[in-house]
């Protein structure tokens, strides 16, 4: 017993001493493991990226803060219902008349931003249902119907079409197309709302079937596969399931598209005739908020009331564009957590 | 119902049909929803033999996958108000073979299709098939539950919607009685109108077992329906599968032996795209006549 006992004890500090060190040893192994390493060339790589990555909103940040600080200056000197219109006497009528127009070199400055968004609307509208139908048309194809080689051929080509320099599209709607279209409607004006908006379709058509038949093909298969299994038929599921399902992705390139059309310059510039109206017509000239922009800051005194109102023109433009795009973003969010199953 | 053992039926069949002999024409994806022929035609063309207990008969089914050969020469018979299991390993071809008896594997592009498949008779890979009458007759089940994302009863009246039902009294009739068939009425009656997502995914599940039998299928294809669940629901979904096989012919793919012993009345064992055996599914878990099944039984490999 006490041999036995003893010859134990003896095996069992015997074995811990090889096999378990304990004390020093251990000890030792648990500081490496908690221990914290430092490599400057990480860290280093790690500020960058994260540089890059901040520098788009930071960017963004002084753009705003830049544009609505010069927009602010200009109540300094103007009153802000000049915004929508001013007093200023009619030869014609011989009297005091509230001129709701965009004249700012005239003898009594006139800062309206009416007509300019009456034809910023009216551009970007008609562009926007007609990229609207195009865009979504044609992704319904690429993503539903069209087969893989056709996909391959189509989906570069309208990306290039989206890299078409729109000094091009102007000067062809300009040159070209405003006189076909004056021909086939009868307008009265060659250049008015109607030409520039179907330049800018074409330059938003790539927008709006991008993102529309990403949120298409987002569509997971196994609910094309239950639809068939139901015994539908393709229009009927692509009707009834896959649209449903990535209505909100379209809506969202179509809300994207709008805020392109409506920043679109160098098209509306060319095409649009540039007459600061305040009408409803499609066929009648306008001048946008971008046009005017583009039109007038280079020949405008810096530090000028007329100046400010042009940032202020900016600054509204920016605020309408930013606001469709975080919009956008929400209904794309919306649709991506609710697809996910 | 009289029991005759699948060996009888399939050597009575062979009698009565003789060597097999078939041109190959790969299938064409017609999606467009019309039929030229009437039924009679149809008959005509296919065997004239028909076995009342028999509701789908495969013959000398071969599918491709581009080059590469999924399912190759398999012929079985499936039987009528009872369930089938398919068992084996991963890619051994037996979701394929659930899904050519829907046609599900059109939707598929380079999908190519040899040999026959027969329900009631009628040879579904007849380039006049309706595809889409077919997929009513056959509805699916899926290994991920898939409801669309719309309300319970959307869900439920897609496929009725799909075929010109509009009456509302109708539909609503319908839902009700495929959702009570499908074992999840009384857990729904009350937010019917709600989205299917917020539903479990056992509910999920039966929602899609729902949908399947609101649209009057005699045949259920259900593709691991189980294998994205916990024991409660599976167990809830094995009931189901349990009570539905007096009114329809059931087949199913399951990973789960044991699922596969607890629900079906025919077992057929699927390795490497072939169909290995075919029988009883006491006689496929006790006694089988394959080493290469009793090895996967076993649990030797897979």
């Amino acid at each position: 017993m006490k041999v036995e006992g003893l010859t134990l004890k003896r095996n069992r500090s015997f074995g811990r001493a090889r096999g378990f060190p304990k004390g020093q040893d251990s000890f030792l192994r648990s500081r490496e493991l908690t221990k914290k390493e430092f490599h400057p060339q990480e860290w280093l790589i790690h500020q960058m990226l994260r540089v890059a990555g901040f520098s788009s909103i930071l960017i963004i940040g002084l753009i705003f803060i830049f544009l609505f600080k010069e927009a602010v200056l200009f109540f300094t000197t103007a009153h802000p219902l000049s915004l929508i219109g001013t007093w200023d006497y009619d030869a014609w009528e011989e009297k005091n008349i509230f001129k709701v127009m965009w004249q700012a070199a005239s003898v009594v400055p006139k800062y309206s931003l009416i007509p300019l968004i009456c034809g910023s609307f009216l551009v970007a509208v008609p562009a926007t249902l007609i990229a609207a139908l195009f865009g979504i048309g044609g992704a319904v194809y690429l993503s539903e119907i069209a087969s893989a080689r056709t996909r391959e051929t189509l989906k570069p080509t309208l990306e290039l079409l989206a890299g078409i320099p729109s000094v091009v599209m102007g000067f062809f709607m300009l040159a070209v197309a405003a006189s076909l279209i004056q021909d086939i409607f009868h307008t009265k004006f060659r250049l008015n709302a109607f030409v520039g908006a179907l330049g800018v379709a074409v330059l938003t058509i790539p927008v709006v079937m991008t993102i529309a038949e990403d949120a298409m093909r987002a569509v997971p298969r196994e609910l094309r596969d239950a639809s068939y299994a139901l015994g539908a038929t393709r229009w009927q599921t692509i009707l009834g399931t896959v649209i449903p399902a990535a209505v909100s992705g379209i809506s969202a390139a179509v809300i994207l598209g709008f805020g392109r059309a409506l920043g679109e310059t160098m098209v509306v510039v060319m095409a649009t005739g540039n007459a600061a109206l305040v009408t409803g017509n499609v066929f009648s000239s306008v001048r946008t908020m971008t046009a005017n922009i583009a039109a007038e800051l280079g020949a405008v005194a810096q530090g000028s009331e007329h100046y400010y109102a042009l940032f202020l023109v900016g600054a509204f433009l920016f605020t309408v564009t930013f606001f469709l795009n975080f919009v956008a973003e929400m209904v794309l969010n919306k649709m991506r957590s609710r697809l996910r199953m | 119902m009289e029991y005759v053992k699948p060996a009888v039926l399939f050597k009575r069949s062979m009698v009565a049909l003789g060597p097999y002999q078939e041109e190959e024409k790969p299938v064409e994806n017609d999606m467009t929803g019309k039929s030229q022929l009437d039924l009679t035609e149809l008959k005509k063309r296919s065997e004239n033999f028909q076995n009342p207990f028999v509701k789908i008969k495969a013959r000398n089914l071969s599918v491709y996958y581009g080059q590469t050969a999924a399912l190759s020469n398999v012929s079985m018979e499936i039987r009528k108000q009872a369930v089938t299991a398919l068992i084996g390993p991963s890619g051994c071809g037996k979701s394929t073979f659930l899904r050519t008896l829907n046609r599900m594997n059109d939707t598929i592009p380079g999908t190519r299709v040899t040999g026959k498949v027969f329900i009631d008779n009628i040879n579904i890979y007849d380039p006049d098939i309706n595809v889409v009458a077919l997929r009513r007759m056959v509805g699916m089940v899926f290994q991920k539950s898939n409801p669309f994302p719309k309300s319970i009863v959307d869900n439920a009246a897609y496929g009725l919607r799909l075929h010109g039902i509009r009456d509302r009294d109708v539909l609503e009739e319908k839902v009700e009685e495929s959702l009570r068939k499908a074992a999840l009425w009384d857990e729904v009656k009350d937010r019917l109108h709600s989205s299917a997502l917020e539903l479990s995914g056992g509910q999920q599940q039966r929602l899609c077992i729902a949908r399947a039998l609101a649209v009057d299928p005699e045949i259920l294809l259900m593709d691991e329906p189980a294998s994205a669940l916990d024991p409660i629901s599976t167990a809830k979904i094995e009931e189901l599968i349990h009570a539905l096989k007096k009114d329809y012919t059931i087949v199913i793919v399951t990973h789960n032996m044991q699922q596969a012993a607890r629900v079906s009345d025919y077992t057929a064992f699927f390795l490497l795209g072939e169909m290995v055996e075919y029988d009883h599914t006491q006689k496929i878990f006790e006694v089988p006549k394959d080493k290469r099944t009793e090895d996967y039984i076993t649990g030797r490999f897979g």
